[in-house]
């Protein structure tokens, strides 16, 4: 094995930013705190906290990465000679900057807060600080004149808090704490417009779908902390909670194996409920029925994101417990690809535009579960960073379309079509996200998803990587439909001109009801004016963050551009964590400005990485050996000729379909039997809402209401009713003989006494202060000279 | 000894406070009676504490103080509403409570 007294000890360079990176979720917390108290006395009503904190956060989120970048050059200038190219990653390891302070101590446990900051961590604060900040600029537009303004602004602002918070978080408590945080936020924000019932009702459905994974959660947690808390205790000196621990207690081989599988599924179930996977991702298109800003935040780029990230985060407990580099099929992959397709077949029968985004969503986050089930972290990771500027762009663009172009109507089939020319804007930048989406070269998904395909295929994957072409198919088929159905073809309903005045009748088909809220809120009066113009471009607070996001959707994927060589894989260089073995006194000191450990570069000791070999005395690693497939112009145009067969295909459906009204296409599900079958089931979701609400809900809550009723009625009325009957027998006997008798007696008798005894005392009340007073006085010497008469 | 002293000046105090509120008719003035058996109490607390060597006299006598200071807001706002209400502070003019 390589020899552990010859490595270099290089001091890393840390930075003011790093240092203080827990000041990033800090400042939009206490921002949520202020909107609260101070927000409707302020002169834009709370939104100036909530915007500044986010910017203020995102100066931080950016300033650490960038000390994170120089951090990561200066340990791989020294380590040059160790980085070799090939299968094997051997980048140095560069320790996280993990600081914890004791939150509360309970039966001799601590429970830490603080942050733990890599690679990841930075990833994912400077992507959610920065959607954060456009999605709360288009909100100060968006929800002008909205009701609770404020409390939007507060809810908005806490939930970016506690994804933050969850983000660095070092330990599973405060990811714990995060995840709930969140929770809490979009059940708020989701339900913003709950005087409509849909809406209630989708924010109840969200919170509840989500709290049935998050039992997982807590038990994972639980598993994983009593199967690993003697060893990190012993060998790290942290708690059973710590990440890093769990993370080398996983890649130590003295983790049980059933621990290890049964805490990573517990956890994966909880990733299944946040991140809207098969099957409990029903909740996602219901929550479309928030504001349509917290749909681009919290159900595109930002919390659903959390499970996998929880995955990415806690990776070595994964890939150990479902065996990722071992197998072709675990738990993790089978979820995802399901996922990917059922979401993506899903998007094709939705009249709902923000549906088709939130299917749209639900499989590209399968996408990201593929990727890290089949051993593609770093491109999967890649993957949630450059979804979620082209999918906040699309559910931005859509938000735009319902507020200045169909009438705050979300309907494609009935109050959209031919918008391109009127809101020229809005639909080039939606346009360049579905093509980022779809996966277009250069554009930002190519990178990323066709990275995950390739990687799951090189890692042995080969079902899933068919599963992962086919879903690119469906996705540039789907997102072309909504392009056509929204912004070309001929206009319809609002999107015509035509003004609805007969709002109650819009409402019914439209199932989320949130236009009909929105419009009796006064926001209407105030702005609008489609009356008079009609669909037209929307102002510059909303056109300004699409532009942005439009921009990034265009280049983000150059981060970590494959094709063009390893020179150009920056991100992987500064988001992947190595897998070397470190020492563990180097590890467990990693305080501030702590030293990287550069292995000697001595020839065959760098090849055999965690996992692979049994590790020295002393030794631990954070990370699995992922091996990384080399790109293939061959296997990227496979890719992107069945994308572009998607595009065309779907384009040339759609004129025939919904402009020339072909005879042949037209009314085809109501013809041929296997299509109206599938067509069906699509359109009941696969009849998953009602196995949950009937079969389920049924067969549980329904036994359980009879039992308890016939209980109720038989064993419990029974005894009542006994002991009511024998209670009356007692009770008659008692009042005759008892209380006629012997009560009633003493009552009497009490009450003579009493009248007898108050006539003789009433010259007592006479009402003077002073008199109670000397009374009082004298009762209380009377008492003390007793008490001095009993002690002597 | 030092002590014996204290505790008869409390004593004195005590005997004034509740001549004051026997015999007072101000209700302002029997407030400040009360004041002072309060007081007198703090003292013989303090004489004990100093004399067993614990703090826990002067905790009560830091307690008795705010408690008094609240009681006195209390009696004020009272005697402030019956003057309002009935332009005289005399207690022995009060005399509703008679049974």
């Amino acid at each position: 094995m390589f020899a552990a007294e010859a490595a270099a000890e290089v001091h890393a360079s840390t930075g003011w930013f790093l240092e203080h990176a827990w000041l990033i979720p800090i400042i939009p917390a206490v921002a949520f705190a202020l909107i609260i108290f101070f927000g409707k006395r302020m002169p834009m009503k709370g939104s100036e906290f909530g915007v500044a904190s986010m910017f203020a956060s995102l100066v931080l989120a950016v300033g650490a990465a960038w000390q994170w970048i120089q951090r990561v050059d200066g340990a791989s200038s020294v380590a040059h000679s160790a980085v070799e190219e090939g299968a094997y990653h051997s980048a140095p390891f560069v320790g996280p900057i993990i600081r914890e302070w004791t939150w509360w101590q309970s039966g001799g446990v601590e429970f830490g807060i603080g942050q733990h900051i890599d690679g990841l961590a930075l990833t994912l604060l400077v992507v959610v600080a920065f959607i954060s900040s456009l999605v709360q600029v288009y909100s100060l537009e968006y929800l002008r004149g909205d009701r609770r303004y404020t409390h939007f602004f507060a809810a908005l602002t806490l939930f970016s808090a506690g994804m933050l918070g969850m983000v660095l978080a070092p330990n599973m408590v405060q990811l714990i704490l995060g995840w709930e945080i969140m929770g809490l936020c979009s059940f708020l924000l989701i339900g913003h417009w709950w005087e409509e019932e849909a809406n209630s009702r989708a924010a109840l459905k969200a919170f509840f779908t989500v709290r049935v994974g998050d039992v997982g959660l807590l038990v994972g947690t639980g598993i994983l902390f009593f199967s690993a808390n003697s060893w990190t205790q012993e060998n790290l000196g942290v708690s059973g909670f710590n990440i890093s621990g769990l993370s080398a207690w996983a890649m130590s081989g003295a983790a049980s194996q059933s621990a290890l599988t049964w805490g990573a599924v517990a956890l994966f179930v909880a990733c299944i409920g946040k991140s809207g996977q098969f099957p409990l991702h029903t909740w996602l298109p219901d929550a479309m029925a928030g504001p349509t800003p917290v749909s681009s935040l919290l159900h595109s780029s930002t919390m659903v994101v959390a499970g996998v990230f929880l995955v990415g985060r806690l990776y070595p407990v994964f890939w150990e417990g479902m065996k990722i580099g071992d197998t072709n099929i675990n738990f993790i992959v089978l979820i995802g690809g399901i996922t990917i397709v059922i979401a993506a077949l899903l998007a094709f029968v939705q009249h709902d535009i923000k549906k088709v985004l939130a299917y749209s969503t639900v499989s590209q986050l399968g996408y990201m579960m593929l990727g890290l089930g089949a051993g593609a972290w770093i491109a999967a990771i890649f993957h949630i960073f450059t979804h979620a500027f082209f999918k906040a762009c699309l559910f931005l663009a859509a938000g735009s379309v319902s507020h200045s172009g169909s009438h705050h109507s979300f309907d494609m089939k009935k109050d959209m079509g031919g918008l391109a020319k009127k809101m020229p804007i809005t639909a080039t930048t939606w346009i360049i996200s579905t093509l980022a989406l779809a996966g277009v070269f250069p554009l930002a998904g190519f990178f990323s998803k066709d990275e995950i395909i390739d990687n799951v295929g090189h890692n042995g994957y080969n079902a899933f990587m068919i599963v992962g072409l086919s879903g690119a198919f469906l996705t540039a088929a789907y997102m072309t439909r909504a392009t056509y159905l929204t912004f070309f073809g001929e206009s319809r309903g609002a999107a015509a001109g035509e003004h609805h005045d007969n709002h109650g009748a819009h409402a019914v088909h439209d199932d989320h009801g949130a236009h009909a809220v929105h419009d009796d809120h006064g926001a209407h009066a105030v702005h609008d004016d489609h009356g008079a113009k009609g669909p037209h471009e929307s102002p510059k607070l909303i056109t300004v963050p699409l532009m942005i996001l439009a921009a990034l959707a265009v280049v983000a994927g150059l981060a970590n551009a494959t094709p063009f060589g390893s020179n150009w894989e920056r991100f992987k260089k500064y988001v992947e964590p190595s897998s070397e073995y470190v020492m563990v006194e180097s590890a467990s000191a990693s305080g501030p400005g702590e030293s990287i450990v550069v292995p000697a570069a001595e020839e065959g000791a760098k090849k055999e990485g965690c996992a692979t070999v049994a590790p020295d005395e002393g030794m631990v690693c954070y990370f699995p050996t992922v091996s990384h497939a080399k790109f293939k112009w061959s296997k990227a145009a496979l890719s992107l000729v069945i994308v572009a067969l998607g595009l065309v295909s779907s384009w040339l459906f759609c004129i025939q379909y919904y402009t020339r009204r072909d005879r042949r296409l037209v009314g085809l599900t109501e013809r041929n039997t296997v299509l109206r079958g599938g067509y069906k089931v699509l359109w009941n979701k696969y009849y998953l809402d009602a196995l949950y609400e009937t079969v389920i809900v049924r067969a549980v809550a329904y036994p359980i209401s009879r039992a308890a009723y016939w209980l109720n009625q038989n064993v419990l009325d029974g005894i009542v009713n006994t002991v009511g009957k024998v209670a009356r027998r007692v009770a008659g006997w008692v009042y005759r003989n008892i209380d006629q008798r012997v009560v009633d007696g003493a009552v009497n008798g009490s009450g003579a006494a009493a009248r007898g005894s108050g006539g003789v005392l009433r010259p007592v009340q006479s009402g003077k202060v002073n008199q109670y007073g000397a009374l009082l006085f004298a009762a209380a010497a009377i008492g003390a000279l007793i008490l001095v008469i009993i002690n002597t | 000894m030092l002590t014996t002293q204290f505790l008869l000046l409390g004593a004195v105090l005590f005997c004034i406070g509740i001549y004051g509120v026997l015999a007072r008719k101000n209700a302002v003035m029997v407030l400040m009676s009360i004041e002072l058996i309060l007081n007198s109490v703090n003292l013989n607390l303090l004489a004990f504490s100093v004399r067993n060597g614990s703090v826990d006299g002067n905790t009560f006598a830091l307690y008795i103080i705010a408690i008094a200071a609240a009681e006195v807001g209390v009696g004020l706002a009272m005697v402030l509403l019956i003057y309002r209400n009935r332009r005289t502070i005399a207690l022995d003019e009060l005399s509703e409570m008679k049974g």
